[in-house]
């Protein structure tokens, strides 16, 4: 596989996209395979988007939201929880590890948590590498 | 045919130190729909927006991309410029190349690399983009302020004085907040209540402020220029409306052990009283666990003695629906408790006390009527130590940030403390000494200066209580290296500032965001000190963060101008960003409805079938609906699938 995993990055607007603001603001540097995409919440997430990422390329989906009772809508975090606990078990059936996938809660104050992700999630797909990736997605495509 | 014209911003180094602009430039110059791309040094600069607007006419651009900073910082900037060049202001799309690209890579290559391809998902992304149209909608113009204390009071005056009507809310009985409960202030020893108590007056006189004692906000609906809030008062079993604030029901109660909390616990009060004397308003409440009435069905005999029968033994919590445009978040701070700190025996030592228990004990209004004695013997203290930063710059115990007011009321308190005790000494154990406002390193020194208060640097590690009564405070003197005991009558600590303990629970009712110590968040820490990222919602005082009282005071008048701004409109803009149902796809199954948080969705029939209808004025935009529809029969103008799936791709 590719030295750099690439990442997807679906980031709810309020919290996490300005958190991801703030680790830029604060100069906390994460790898550069992060390609983030601002959604209104993470409940807009629709679990498709994640296993499109899958069949594009992407080795790794992260996805995250406001903490759990900060949502600026009240309660789309929670629906994004049960929504992408289902597509952890999609995943599995179609063959990619659940482990590909990494949701968590940054708020608009953790730049510095925002960054550690990355660099965390990163270090986890260069350890599960790029084998199962290839079946996953031609499975997916079919 | 999307004619996209992509405009890539140097930021002076900021993006273009690590990004190869030029290079960027000449790789999206080549995708299909770009019909013109370009960089400039600040492309928010007037010649930089100019730039672009003239690029639209000459190069027909009908969709825009600029690659610069977050679109929070610039985004409505230059949807204004493309609206003044006749585009659509949502033809635009951002790529956000310095928070998320330039300032966290460390790699040049790596940085072109990316920025390359955040830029190339923006242009596939504006593609897609429709045009909309931004929603009008009414203004009420009314303003809630949450908090009574000095922010709080400042804002629901200007606010009041601008010609709008306003609705204070207060959840302990009177106004006042944590000013009410001192006795003198710094830098100039002005007496707080007499500075404070005819603001808390004028609030209570004003023709256009309404106040709400005992009460909090329990639910907020709506948004900005339309906030429906759902208030609680709580039972208080006086009928505000009878009562005349005699005072005779407090005169007759028997039970006078009751712990007063506007003196921090030191001293007692009725079961029936007002918290202060000057009170605002000035009606008393019954504390329901210590009246013998409620507790034990016993005595009434403030009833018996109420002439206007003012007193309601039945009394409930009363629920209040009201509509408001702006809301100002005034909720202040609690001092936290030094319980923690049981090598200080914060909590345990009679003769340790808080700062604001000191401020109460120095205080005319307060239990001892201004005499400063020991609470365990009555006896004046001749030595007194104040402990600086209890619970403030230590993450091990209490918390990481400077409560910021600590230095400079223990250098009042010395002062106080020697205008009591004249022949007494005073001793400040501190770490650093912070005085940066205007007259405050003066007044630290009048202290040391004229008052010879003894200031020893270091961190104070153990108070421990004598046989004979008094207190040995070790600590070391850093200035010299050597370890320091100091045996004094009274001790002081100066407990932590810290959001109150239901700050969460308010801001997830407001839905506003708050930082990791609990202190609510402003909006941009710079430009946007007093708004929250919730339009509408404004911050004032110490509940975004410590703040002495010139700097509340500052807030609650910079929250008003905002206020009253919001309302000099009729009409506001509402972004366009609102759900909508294709009723052709709809299969009526209904399921969008349960996860509305707003109750925006309606049943509507069409024909012989049902369908689920948008209602736009309710809509926020948060798409749960969208990613909830089986038959993909719902729409979220500005993130439909077309345009988030075209930067899922890229």
């Amino acid at each position: 596989m590719r030295e750099e995993p690439k990442i997807l990055g679906l980031l709810c607007k309020w919290c996490s996209y300005a958190g991801a603001d703030l680790a830029g603001t604060s100069r906390f540097a994460y790898p550069p395979n992060v390609q983030i995409v601002q959604v209104p919440c993470s409940g807009r997430i629709d679990p498709v988007m994640i296993f499109r990422a899958f069949t594009e390329g992407y080795d790794g989906v992260l996805v995250s939201g406001c903490h759990p009772g900060d949502c600026h809508y009240g309660t789309g975090n929670y629906f994004a929880r049960r929504k992408l606990a289902v597509a952890r078990r999609l995943l599995e059936t179609v063959g990619i590890s659940p482990d590909r996938m990494y949701f968590t809660w940054v708020s608009a104050a953790e730049g510095r948590k925002f960054s550690a992700v990355c660099s965390e999630f990163t270090e986890r797909l260069k350890q599960l590498g790029g084998t199962e990736k290839t079946a996953a997605r031609e499975a997916v495509s079919r | 045919m999307a004619r996209v014209g992509v405009f890539i911003c140097h930021c002076g180094v900021n993006i273009a130190g690590k990004v190869d602009v030029a290079r960027v430039v000449e790789t999206i110059g080549r995708m299909p729909d770009v019909a013109f791309a370009t960089e400039y040094k600040f492309m928010c600069s007037s010649p930089g927006q100019k730039l672009v607007a003239d690029a639209i006419q000459e190069h027909g651009l009908n969709r825009i991309v600029v690659a610069a900073c977050s679109p929070k910082m610039h985004l409505p900037t230059f949807q204004k410029t493309i609206a003044r060049a006749g585009l659509n202001p949502y033809l635009i799309s951002m790529a956000n190349i310095r928070e998320q690209c330039s300032w966290v890579t460390d790699d040049k290559e790596k940085a072109t690399e990316k920025a390359t391809d955040l830029v190339r998902r923006q242009v596939r992304r504006v593609a897609h983009a429709d045009p909309l149209e931004d929603v009008s909608v009414r203004v009420e113009k009314t303003a809630l302020v949450l908090g009574g204390g000095v922010a709080g009071i400042q804002a629901a005056l200007d606010i009041a004085d601008g010609g709008r009507k306003v609705i204070l809310v207060e959840k302990s009985p009177s106004l006042g907040g944590k000013m009410a409960q001192l006795d003198e202030t710094f830098p100039t020893l002005d007496c707080s209540q007499c500075i404070l108590t005819p603001k808390m007056v004028e609030a209570a006189q004003h023709p256009n402020i309404e106040i709400r004692a005992n009460t909090t906000l329990k639910k907020l609906d709506g948004f900005v220029g339309n906030f429906e809030v759902t208030l609680e008062k709580k039972a208080t079993y006086v009928d505000e409306k009878k009562c005349i604030a005699c005072g005779l029901c407090t005169t007759k109660c028997p039970v006078r052990d009751v712990p007063d909390e506007f003196n921090a616990g030191l001293g007692k009060t009725r079961a029936i009283a007002t918290p202060f004397p000057q009170a605002v308003p000035a009606i008393p409440v019954i504390d329901a666990r210590y009246c013998l009435k409620l507790t034990k069905d016993k005595c009434g005999a403030c009833a018996k003695a109420c002439q206007p029968g003012a007193i309601n033994f039945e009394d409930q919590p009363r629920e209040e629906k009201v509509q408001v445009g702006a809301i100002v978040v005034a909720t202040g701070y609690q001092e936290m408790s030094p319980a923690v700190y049981t090598e200080y025996g914060g909590a345990t030592y009679p003769d340790v006390l808080t700062g604001l228990q000191f401020e109460r004990l120095v205080s005319s209004t307060g239990p001892t009527g201004g005499k400063l004695v020991r609470p365990s013997d009555g006896q004046e203290p001749k030595t007194i130590v104040f402990v600086q930063c209890v619970g403030s710059r230590d993450p091990s115990k209490g918390h990481e940030y400077c409560s910021g007011i600590c230095c400079m009321y223990t250098a009042k308190h010395s002062l106080l403390y020697k205008h009591h005790v004249p022949d007494g000494q005073a001793y400040v154990c501190y770490i650093d000494i912070r005085s940066p406002g205007k007259n405050y390193e003066q007044f630290v020194n009048r202290a040391v200066e004229e008052e010879d208060v003894r200031y020893v640097r270091g961190r104070v590690g153990k108070v421990q209580k004598r046989d004979d009564g008094r207190y040995r405070v070790y600590t070391e003197d850093t200035l010299v290296g050597r370890p320091v005991s100091i045996d004094a009558d009274m001790v002081v600590l100066s407990s932590a500032v810290e959001p109150n303990a239901d700050a969460a629970r308010l801001a997830q009712a407001l839905g506003i965001s708050y930082d990791g110590d609990g202190f609510y968040t402003e909006s941009h820490p710079k430009l946007k000190p007093v708004e929250t990222a919730t339009a509408g919602i404004f911050l004032a005082g110490a509940c975004q963060g410590p703040k002495d009282i010139p700097a509340s005071v500052q807030q609650g008048s910079a929250a008003a101008a905002k206020v009253l701004s919001l309302f000099s409109k009729d009409h506001m803009v509402k972004a366009p960003h609102v759900a909508s149902v294709d009723a052709a796809a709809c299969v009526g199954c209904l399921a969008c409805q349960p996860v509305c948080y707003y109750s925006a969705i309606e049943e509507k029939t069409v024909g012989s079938r049902t369908v689920a209808n948008v209602v736009a004025g309710k809509c926020q935009g948060c798409g749960a609906c969208v990613s909830t529809c089986k038959g993909k029969a719902i729409t979220l103008a500005g993130y439909t699938d077309d345009e988030v799936f075209e930067e899922v791709v890229a």
